[in-house]
């Protein structure tokens, strides 16, 4: 596929929950496209639509309007491309699977041979460090761990999209930094696409290569953002670049002015 | 030495009442000759000589074990598939709940005289009898499970395609196993009832029958002995039980344990 064809294309898409309360309007209107091989950080404010518009990207909810396009094809059904991590990630792990089972059954539903499933499941796991912990069950591991446990079993997966729902926001800060840089490492790796919705604004510029800002509801993207910093990220010494500290306050400018109303078309 | 002593100070725990109460019941029957209250040592006695007698084990005990085994097995099977059926989809759970209910709330008892007209007096009446009494419990609490299985997992198992066979395995049994594991307790001891009942109607043996025999015989001794019989089947059910549940929601417990830590 050519370098600049979309990967996902995202057109017109909005999404109005039909609530008991009454309608619900999540998402006014949203487009964008990801190539091949990007990491884009969807960046916006608790409440404004994130994880319905992963569903809807992901066919697990379809839209109210709008389309969502995967590798040409229309996404009306779960997408064999795409693995997603989710936000609850203790309750998207298997509680009566092993770790390894855990991260096998995937590869199970799709026929992948029973040999190179337990290859490929024990190389996601040892690439997100626990290898020591094939047959511990997700509860007896660290909130951080289970994170990891659904990051390997996405990457066993092999998907060409990997998406991520605010897939950090539960952990302390130490174990943050670190999956922060496994995500890094697994799309330079994996030469993976990945997008990485998050509601931490200095989350979204480190790991970013482009960020988008989504409005507050009725949500659109207020802007699409290139992160013109080093490909090789460190905890300390990127943060501590003026560049990353005018990309932060840029962002945080743009969420503030959305949260006060002042709509402003995205501008490229 | 300690995990012997704990499991022996356990066993104390356990057998402690029970022979306090032989004891008790010895005492109060010491020297007396009374018809209805016969010294544990003649229940013993008769215990041994009427229900472990191969005659009777092979002409009431064990048919009536087996139709239990059969029907708890049955009840069993046949709520989880309904069940499970049922409680992922919608329209046909809102369809047949209030249903259920009803039926649910029949004492299991009165289906003992409207089976006999409607399947006459043999094995299968006797077995209908135990599976239509036995298996609301599992039914219901499948449906409920099933139902109450955790959004987030489910999106999970939709994302990753786990779908059909599979995910009915991996996915949709272990998510309800902690409500039907629940459901299989009752419908246990509701099935145990059923089998004793279903043989006090127009029976020519089992357990149940032979207990009412023994009673309007006056063989009170013997009658106790197969309420005995009775309460050591179900404390031997009770057992089976509790293995295999602690071994099929062995991470449930685990699980919340870690949680309450
Ligand atoms: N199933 C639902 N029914 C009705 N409203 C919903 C539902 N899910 C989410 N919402 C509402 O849609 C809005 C966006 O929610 P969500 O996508 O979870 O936001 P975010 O992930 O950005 O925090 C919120 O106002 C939320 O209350
Ligand atoms: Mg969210």
């Amino acid at each position: 596929m050519p370098e600049n064809t979309p990967l996902l294309s995202v057109r017109d898409l909005s999404k109005t929950y039909q609530a008991a309360s009454g309608p619900v309007e999540a998402i006014g209107s949203i487009t964008f496209d990801v190539r091949p091989g990007e990491l884009v950080c969807i960046v916006g404010p608790s409440g404004c639509g994130k994880t319905t518009l992963l569903k809807c990207l992901a066919g697990l909810l379809a839209p109210t309007s709008g389309s969502v396009t995967l590798d040409g094809a229309e996404v009306r059904e779960p997408p064999k491309k795409m693995a997603l991590v989710f936000q609850e990630y203790g309750r998207s792990l298997y509680p009566w699977l092993t770790v390894r089972d855990n991260v096998a059954l995937p590869l199970k539903a799709r026929g992948v041979p029973k040999a190179e499933r337990q290859a490929l499941v024990e190389r996601a796991v040892e690439e997100v460090g626990l290898g020591h912990a094939m047959t511990t069950y997700p509860w007896q591991l660290s909130g951080g761990m289970q994170q990891r446990v659904a990051i390997a079993r996405a990457v066993a997966y092999q998907p060409e999209i990997l998406v991520m729902d605010e897939p950090f926001a539960a952990v302390d800060a130490q174990t943050r930094a670190d999956l922060e840089d496994l995500v890094r490492r697994v799309w330079k790796d994996l030469g993976v696409t990945v997008l990485f919705v998050t509601h931490d604004i200095d989350e979204s510029v480190y790991l970013g290569e482009r960020v988008l800002v989504l409005s507050s509801s009725p949500t659109f993207v207020q802007e699409d953002l290139t992160v013109d910093l080093p490909a090789e990220r460190d905890q300390l010494t990127t943060r501590a670049l003026p560049r990353f500290t005018e990309l932060r306050t840029h962002v945080y400018e743009q969420i503030q002015r959305a949260k006060r109303g002042e709509a402003v078309a995205a501008t490229p | 030495m300690s995990t012997v002593r704990r499991s022996l100070t356990s066993v104390g725990y356990a057998a402690g009442l029970p022979v306090l109460l032989v004891l008790a019941w010895a005492l109060a029957t010491r020297g007396t000759a009374n018809l209805y209250y016969p010294a544990p040592s003649r229940v013993l006695d008769a215990f041994v000589s009427t229900w472990l007698a191969p005659a009777t084990l092979t002409r009431d005990v064990l048919p009536s074990l087996g139709r239990f085994g059969i029907g708890v097995l049955l009840a069993i099977t046949i709520g989880v598939v309904a069940g499970t059926a049922i409680g992922a989809t919608p329209w046909l759970r809102a369809l047949l709940e209030p249903m259920l209910e009803f039926f649910r709330a029949i004492p299991p008892v009165v289906l003992v005289p409207v089976l006999m007209l409607l399947l006459g007096i043999d094995d299968t009446m006797r077995l209908a009898v135990i599976v239509s009494g036995s298996v609301w419990p599992v039914l219901l609490n499948t449906i409920e499970g099933v139902r109450g299985t955790d959004p987030v997992l489910t999106d999970t198992s939709r994302s990753y395609r786990v779908r059909g066979a599979l995910a009915y395995r991996y996915v949709v049994l272990p998510a309800a196993s902690p409500q039907i594991m629940a459901g299989v307790r009752l419908c246990l001891s509701i099935g145990l009832i059923l089998m004793v009942i279903s043989e006090m109607f127009a029976a020519s043996a089992g357990l149940g029958y032979q207990i009412v025999y023994f009673q309007r015989q006056y063989m009170i001794p013997e009658m106790w002995a197969g309420i005995l019989l009775l309460g050591l089947i179900g404390v031997a059910v009770a057992a089976v039980f509790q293995l295999v549940e602690r071994r099929v929601l062995h991470w449930y417990h685990g699980s919340r344990e870690v949680a309450r830590a």
